[in-house]
């Protein structure tokens, strides 16, 4: 499966929650498969979704799953201990590891050869790390949102984007319907 | 007078919670006392803009965040300012350390100081310059402007504000 096809089958089940979601493609992806005002898009600043969703996490209740990808992950690795050492029982953090920079043209990660995210997460202390093939991600990823208990998911799938419309909606409004979102 | 516990006694005062850092020898006393104040949640950061990610996080999930950094790190969150903080319209008052000002005794922190004037008014962050120890008088005003108009705002700290390095 690609990352287009994950994000569709996932779809039901983080709808309502509040996800942070990774810039490029994946943001665009899930805006066309299912755009809710729980959704933050990002618009820039690549690595920082897993740095913006703990905050999320560790500011309010509501479970938070933050998207991310292996390249965006390798960009800020310094998360990795932030998030070990800052428990957030109401946060996720979806790692869709496909081996390549998909929004740039699939050139290959290092994760894609020898590094290993799931093996870099638990050397940095975080506790329930999981390690999914791509069609066996949704019962994973509903159960981690059920036990809240924060959880690393590590999901390989294989690399390859689909054509789709870049967002046009103003950051702003993503952040203040996001906001009402999170307040509602 | 206590200098960082005037501060941080400014940060509570404004009702901020959530404070993120990344060291200084000269920000080690205010590190300190936010870490030991129960009304503020204090996350240490890896790296500035991982720091300003968690920051645009806890804002949204309604806490008033702020950040404590080196001017150094000015040159490691340009991107991180424009397209987050900026972008999306997020407040982030930023307690800066400004090596490489009067009284600095490494001669490298005065390579990014040189910069750091520059790149902030580039970026149209607002700026103040605390130099004297009454300078301080201003941060609660700075603070409150801050989350007024919704922009990362810059405070920069130099040597002569924090006292000076003793006998370096
Ligand atoms: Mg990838």
């Amino acid at each position: 499966m690609i990352r287009s096809e994950i994000l569709r089958e996932i779809a039901p089940i983080i709808r309502d929650h509040l996800v942070v979601c990774n810039i490029g493609l994946p943001s665009q992806e899930l805006h066309m498969i299912d755009d809710q005002p729980t959704n933050f898009y990002m618009l820039g600043t690549m690595g920082l979704s897993s740095s913006i969703g703990l905050g999320l996490a560790l500011a309010q209740d509501k479970t938070v799953i933050s998207i991310d990808g292996d390249g965006s992950v390798l960009t800020n690795l310094g998360t990795l201990p932030t998030i070990a050492n800052n428990v957030a029982d109401n946060y996720i953090l979806l790692i869709i590891d496909n081996g390549s920079y998909g929004s740039t043209g699939d050139q290959p990660t290092y994760a894609g050869k020898k590094t290993k995210l799931e093996n870099v997460a638990e050397a940095c202390g975080c506790e329930n790390v999981i390690t999914v093939q791509d069609k066996d991600l949704g019962p994973v990823l509903q159960k981690a949102i059920d036990d809240r208990k924060m959880t690393v998911i590590v999901c390989k799938c294989d690399s390859g984007n689909i054509k789709l419309p870049v967002i046009t909606m103003d950051p702003v409004v993503i952040r203040h319907r996001f906001m009402q979102a999170v307040q509602a | 007078m206590n200098i960082d516990k005037r501060i941080v006694d400014d940060l509570v005062a404004n009702d901020i919670s959530f404070v993120t850092t990344v060291p200084c020898k000269q920000l080690a006393g205010v590190i300190d006392e936010v870490e030991a104040r129960d009304g503020i949640f204090h996350i240490p950061s890896n790296k500035e803009d991982e720091g300003m990610g968690l920051c645009a996080g806890a804002f949204m999930g309604g806490k008033r965040p702020m950040i404590i950094m080196q001017n150094t790190a000015i040159g490691v969150t340009i991107n991180t300012l424009a397209t987050l903080t900026q972008y999306y319209r997020m407040p982030l008052p930023m307690l800066i350390s400004y090596r490489g000002e009067l009284r600095e005794p490494v001669a490298c922190q005065v390579e990014m100081a040189v910069h750091t004037k520059a790149l902030l008014a580039q970026m149209n962050i607002p700026t103040y310059h605390f130099h004297w120890q009454k300078d301080v008088e201003e941060f609660d005003n700075i603070l409150k402007y801050t989350f007024m108009c919704n922009k990362p705002v810059a405070i920069l700290t130099d040597a002569n504000f924090w006292g000076g390095y003793g006998d370096q």
